[in-house]
């Protein structure tokens, strides 16, 4: 390495290259350490709930089980089934054998990598060992939650609300925030003050009368409590969108009207254009939102269980099989799988914004 | 500014002087175009907020039952009387109000410090110059948010399950015998509170955001006059980050008072174990669709907002003794 031979003709110093180097090194190394440790901590539910829901539920409780899935192991000799035990051996070393002929205080084991090679005896008490362990993934518990949750119609529910009030949220949210951000008229400042304050106004105090009217219109255990108020435009969508529509240059708008556009036209290709990843953030925002949305569900489809979607779903599954962790854990992966999934794709696709933002500014 | 705005600029300005006699209808058409695009929000505003604000209010003097709205009966102020009284514990009262109220604000008094700091930790953690792979671990410490709630909160209830949960089996291969923690009355809280580490994501991203705010040459300046780490951090972190932190903890106060999905699984809709899952959201869905006596949950209702909106305006009158804010002196 180039970098190294200078500071062979210097003295050797504190703040020599390669003793910061060293030292930085060091820091780096440290620091991200400590980071992957605090994260593995954090993230160790996400390795429970992986390694249980692919759990045979016997092995919840059986004593020795290891964390992961895994099966006690067992060898077939001469069309006879024998368990396979952790056995310590004279010499300090453990094997794994095949219990062959129990006995209260010494037995007779096989090796299963050569069963054939004749018996092997040990003193000591078998039921104090541990049986042996192989890894195995039951996926039983995937099929048994898939089955008794309807998952594929719980997906299509959970998707066609969520869409259909993304939908309603986006585009509400652009022709509000268009309006704030591109038009004079009386009252602009105050009516924007009064959309903010909506903020702090907490669901339950408009929610009664709303579920009572909806109630009189017979729209109860129905999708559309769920997807019709979010045409109405949001604050919090509204604010986000309005300050990117600001940073977009009025020229842009000035030049596509001397071309003749007028306002919905310079909207469409003018501002939604410019504002993509801002549009981007504000659909991933009301998708995740309305997938997680437990109390409007619950209180709206209460008498409707065909038309749920997975959130309320899985609770109530939750309390039939509380018993069950295996198929708990797996009814979980699949209710998050999804949000995740998309979560780690739109990643890229909003770093890609960003850099290409940053790259024309 | 791209090359093409800024040559579309040049042009605009001077064509646009010539139209200009019929001003006054220019203004009115584009103040006509602003209400027309704001019309969605307006027209919600009335039909989804304004007009049940009203409905609610008028409906918290009344008994109205969604099983029977043809008789529906204003009954004065027995609504507040009944809440009240369940607030100071007098005869007459809801029993279970005050006991809601104290688990509520009990809860807030330990997921707020307790959230806020660990998400300002990791914030400084993930934004240090020290640490390799920044994004990455960004990315995971933000993840759980996007976990819907009702799986994370099954993913923790299987981790805190006294037998079969590895919270315990951790506990107890270091020598420590584990609570049962979920149905134990005196641990519920606290496990609520480790779910909620879960939920710091918002918080985080806000925190380095305001950690990337803080001018470099303010380190420099102090290093310069050989503070510590400790000092650095109480003496310009901390003050440079106040505006964030007032933030947080607002938007955390106020998702505390609406605890609710957690609260509903783990108690089972009953408020499991023996009431200590009662929250005052819980409290108030019970009354009005388990009980379905929807006058009076529209009085919890404006419980909830009144009390919202005094800790809001307290912690905004609060704010500057506390919050430091750039060009504070203007």
């Amino acid at each position: 390495m180039t970098a190294i031979a200078p500071p062979i003709t210097q003295p050797m110093s504190i703040n020599s290259p390669l003793r910061r180097r060293l030292r930085r090194f060091t820091a780096v190394s440290g620091m991200t350490m400590l980071a992957l440790l605090v994260v593995s901590a954090f993230l160790l539910p996400l390795l429970f709930m992986v390694t249980t829901s692919f759990k045979d539920k016997n092995q919840l409780t059986a004593l020795g089980a290891p964390w992961y899935p895994a099966v006690p192991e067992t060898m077939v000799f001469q069309g006879e089934e024998y368990p396979l035990y952790t056995v310590p051996l004279p010499d300090g070393t453990t094997r794994s054998l095949a219990l062959y002929k129990p006995g209260r205080e010494s037995s007779v084991w096989l090796d299963p990598a050569n069963p054939e090679g004749g018996t092997i005896d040990w003193v000591g008490r078998w039921r104090a060992l541990n049986p042996a362990y192989k890894v195995e993934l039951y996926t039983d518990n995937f099929v048994t939650a898939w089955k008794a949750l309807d998952f594929p119609k719980l997906l299509f529910n959970t998707l066609v609300i969520a869409g259909l009030g993304t939908v309603g949220a986006v585009s509400s949210a652009i022709c509000v925030a268009y309006g704030f951000s591109r038009f004079r008229f009386p009252g602009r400042n105050g009516l924007f003050l009064l959309l903010l304050s909506t903020i702090i106004l907490p669901l339950q105090v408009t929610l009664i009368p709303t579920f009572a009217v909806f109630a009189a219109l017979g729209w109860t255990g129905t999708w559309l409590p769920l997807i019709v108020p979010y045409f109405f435009g949001n604050a919090y969508n509204v604010f986000l969108l309005r300050q990117y529509f600001l940073t977009i240059p009025r020229e842009l708008d000035e030049a596509a009207m001397l071309d003749g556009a007028g306002p919905f036209r310079i909207l469409r290709s003018v501002i939604i254009p410019q504002a993509k990843a801002a549009i981007v953030a504000v659909c991933l925002f009301h998708f995740f939102w309305a997938w997680n949305e437990f109390y409007l569900p619950l209180i709206y489809l209460q008498g409707n269980q065909s038309a749920e979607p997975l959130s309320t779903a899985i609770a109530r599954f939750n309390g039939v099989y509380s018993q069950e962790p295996t198929l708990i854990q797996a009814a979980a992966i699949m209710a998050m799988i999804i949000p995740v999934a998309v979560f780690f794709l739109a990643q890229r696709a909003f770093m890609r914004g960003i850099v290409f933002s940053g790259v024309e500014k | 500014m791209t090359a093409a705005s800024g040559s579309a600029a040049g042009p605009t300005i001077v064509e646009l002087q010539g139209p200009r006699s019929s001003r006054f209808s220019l203004a009115t058409r584009e103040s006509l175009a602003g209400f027309l695009y704001i019309s969605p929000w307006i027209i919600g505003l009335l039909l989804f907020t304004l007009a049940p604000m009203i409905a609610s209010f008028v409906m918290s003097f009344t008994n109205f039952d969604p099983r029977s709205p043809g008789e529906t009966q204003f009954i004065g102020l027995a609504n507040y009387e009944r809440m009240f009284r369940g607030i100071l514990g007098q005869p007459g009262g809801d029993p279970l109000i005050g006991s809601s109220l104290f688990i509520t604000v009990r809860f807030a008094a330990i997921l707020i410090p307790v959230t806020l700091g660990f998400a300002l930790a990791v914030a400084m953690l993930v934004n240090s110059t020290l640490l390799a792979g920044r994004n990455i671990f960004r990315t995971l410490f933000y993840m759980p948010m996007q976990i819907p709630i009702v799986a994370s909160t099954l993913i923790w209830i299987g981790m805190l399950n006294a037998s079969t949960g590895w919270f315990n089996k951790i506990l107890s291969s270091v020598g420590v015998g584990g609570p049962d923690w979920l149905n134990s009355v005196a641990w519920v809280a606290p496990s609520l509170t480790i779910m909620g580490l879960w939920g710091i994501g918002n918080m985080m991203l806000i925190f380095l955001a305001g950690l990337q705010g803080i001018p470099t040459e303010l380190y420099d300046a102090v290093k310069v006059d050989g503070a510590g780490r400790f000092s650095t951090f109480r003496h310009i972190t901390l003050p440079m980050l106040s505006p964030v932190l007032f933030y947080n903890v607002i938007i955390t106060l106020i998702g505390t008072f609406q605890y609710f999905t957690q609260a509903y699984i783990i108690g089972n809709g009953h408020g499991d174990p023996a009431g200590a899952t009662n929250f005052f959201n819980f409290h108030l869905y019970r009354e009005g669709w388990a009980f379905y006596d929807m006058g009076y949950a529209s009085s919890l209702a404006w419980l909830l907002f009144a009390i919202v909106l005094v800790l809001t305006i307290g912690l905004f009158k609060s704010a500057g003794s506390w919050v430091y804010e750039a060009g504070g002196d203007r």
